[in-house]
């Protein structure tokens, strides 16, 4: 049976604590647990990100085709509206593309913003338990940053793979077999890895103000909220 | 009486509604010996809630102080606070807040994860912890698979995670039906001497006058009486003609 110690006064460490894994292992089941809302909270930043790809993709290939000055491919793509200037040097994308993919990811990190505030009320009186138990301010505000890492991981590799993939097949469907010659692996792979980070980083720019909120609620405040 | 675990000295809370301030605690003065079973009598809306939160240091008092192991509570600073309710209180509620995604098992063993308890240590105690309140067979259920009842008896064995000296209860048979409430309450005293936990609870179920030490009647914030278990016998009769 169990002794009841009430020693713990004397413990020399008066300190609580969230290992790493642990955190990892309660927002994996937190993502698990609401798995419909994850996928909505995700499902933006999957659009958002397999944009960005897909265009960076295409303007990998534009470059690749005007510096190489294939007649052909650099025609279809003049007729395409593709600008010289914008792809062989400088930014790789033209101002106009820049605008929209600032413009797509705004609305994105706008949306997670919006999602993860409604995610967090949910969650208050969870939040209001966890500190009760003991849990420190920046044990939520991890548990919420780690849950926002691994879903924008997760929601930017299945857009940037998606992205990668369509303008994979539409630069086939624009330039036939030649296509082969403007894809440089290298670059696709570039292409996706920074999708990626980006978009761990927009869902951990979206979730940071939330999460910042349900860190900071008191323990009372949050368990009134709903009953 | 042993030496005082909890010990409240003129708590007033005041809040602010709009414009008007009210008082909900009027100067409360309380002492509580290490083992003891205290209730906390009141009608609804008399202050037991607030008072619960002032003693599990869930909230600051307007004025006054509380004591927990002669410590004021109030002088801790975040990292203290956190680590006394951690290892010094166990919290249950009338709602229960089992946490929803977590199983019985990852609920009990949540407070030792944060007191720094080895995760096998933390999953042996929580066992045992689960078996002793009649859940051993369960630990790998969820919350919205638990009766009212049994989620309420994960949470004591989730109170019960850290051997705290306190045990604050607030209504923790509010929300379950008379006999479930009756095994809980049963289960508390039951506890409360096998482990020498000293628990408060704020109530106004009566069936927990028979398991108290003391009662405390509290009533629009201020405590009107505290009565020893014998001298309840004594009124029991009385109080339930006026408390119906
Ligand atoms: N955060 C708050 N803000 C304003 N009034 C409150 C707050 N919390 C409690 N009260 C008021 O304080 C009184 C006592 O509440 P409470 O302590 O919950 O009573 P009990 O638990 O005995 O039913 C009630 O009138 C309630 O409306
Ligand atoms: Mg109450």
């Amino acid at each position: 049976m169990l002794q009841a110690g009430h020693s713990t006064s004397h413990l020399p460490k008066k300190q609580v604590v969230l290992p790493f894994y642990k955190s990892v292992e309660i927002a994996v089941k937190s993502i698990k647990a609401r798995f419909f809302r994850s996928m909505i909270t995700t499902m933006s930043l999957i659009l958002a990100i397999s944009f960005f790809s897909y265009t960076k993709f295409n303007a990998n290939i534009a470059k690749t085709v005007f510096i190489a000055d294939d007649k052909a491919a650099v025609q279809k793509l003049l007729h395409l509206g593709y600008e010289p200037v914008n792809y062989k040097d400088g930014q790789g994308t033209s101002p106009k593309e820049r605008w929209i993919l600032f413009l797509s990811l705004l609305v994105c990190v706008v949306g997670i913003v919006n999602t993860q505030l409604m995610a967090v009320t949910e969650r208050f009186r969870d939040i209001g338990t966890m500190k009760c138990l003991g849990a420190l301010d920046r044990f939520i505000l991890r548990l919420f940053l780690i849950e926002a890492g691994l879903q924008g991981m997760i929601g930017a590799s299945i857009g940037a793979l998606f992205g990668v993939l369509i303008a994979f097949f539409n630069t086939f469907i624009r330039f036939g077999t030649s296509a082969w010659n403007f894809i440089s692996f290298n670059d696709s792979g570039m292409v996706i890895l920074t999708a990626i980070a980006l978009g761990c980083m927009l869902s951990i720019l979206g979730v940071l103000y939330p999460a910042l909120l349900a860190a900071r609620m008191q323990p009372v405040e949050a368990m009134k909220g709903k009953d | 009486m042993e030496a005082s675990i909890v010990r409240v000295s003129g708590v007033t809370k005041n809040f602010t509604m709009g414009k008007s301030q009210i008082q909900v605690l009027k100067g409360i003065d309380l002492e509580i010996g290490m083992g003891e079973y205290i209730s906390i009598m009141g009608p609804s809306g008399s202050g037991k809630t607030t008072l619960f939160n002032m003693i599990g240091g869930l909230d600051k008092p307007s004025s006054g102080s509380v004591f927990i192991d002669e410590v004021d509570i109030s002088q801790l600073d975040a990292y203290e606070l956190a680590w006394l309710r951690c290892r010094k209180i166990g919290y249950i509620f009338q709602t229960f807040n089992i946490i929803q995604v977590m199983t019985a098992l990852e609920n009990v063993t949540l407070p030792m994860v944060f007191g720094g308890i080895s995760d096998d240590d933390a999953r042996e105690k929580g066992m045992e912890l689960l078996d002793l309140v009649g859940l051993k067979k369960r630990f790998q259920h969820k919350p919205f698979e638990l009766s009212g009842g049994q989620q309420q008896r994960v949470a004591i064995a989730r109170a019960l995670a850290n051997d705290p000296a306190i045990i604050l209860a607030d209504e923790p048979t509010g929300n379950l039906d008379l006999s479930t409430g009756e095994e809980i309450i049963f289960l508390l005293k039951m506890l409360s001497r096998e482990k020498n936990v000293t628990i408060i609870s704020a109530t106004h179920d009566l069936k927990m006058l028979n398991v108290s030490d003391r009662v405390v009647w509290i009533s629009d914030g201020r405590i009107e009486k505290i009565e020893n278990r014998d001298e309840l016998s004594i009124s029991i009769g009385q109080i339930s003609e006026t408390h119906t």
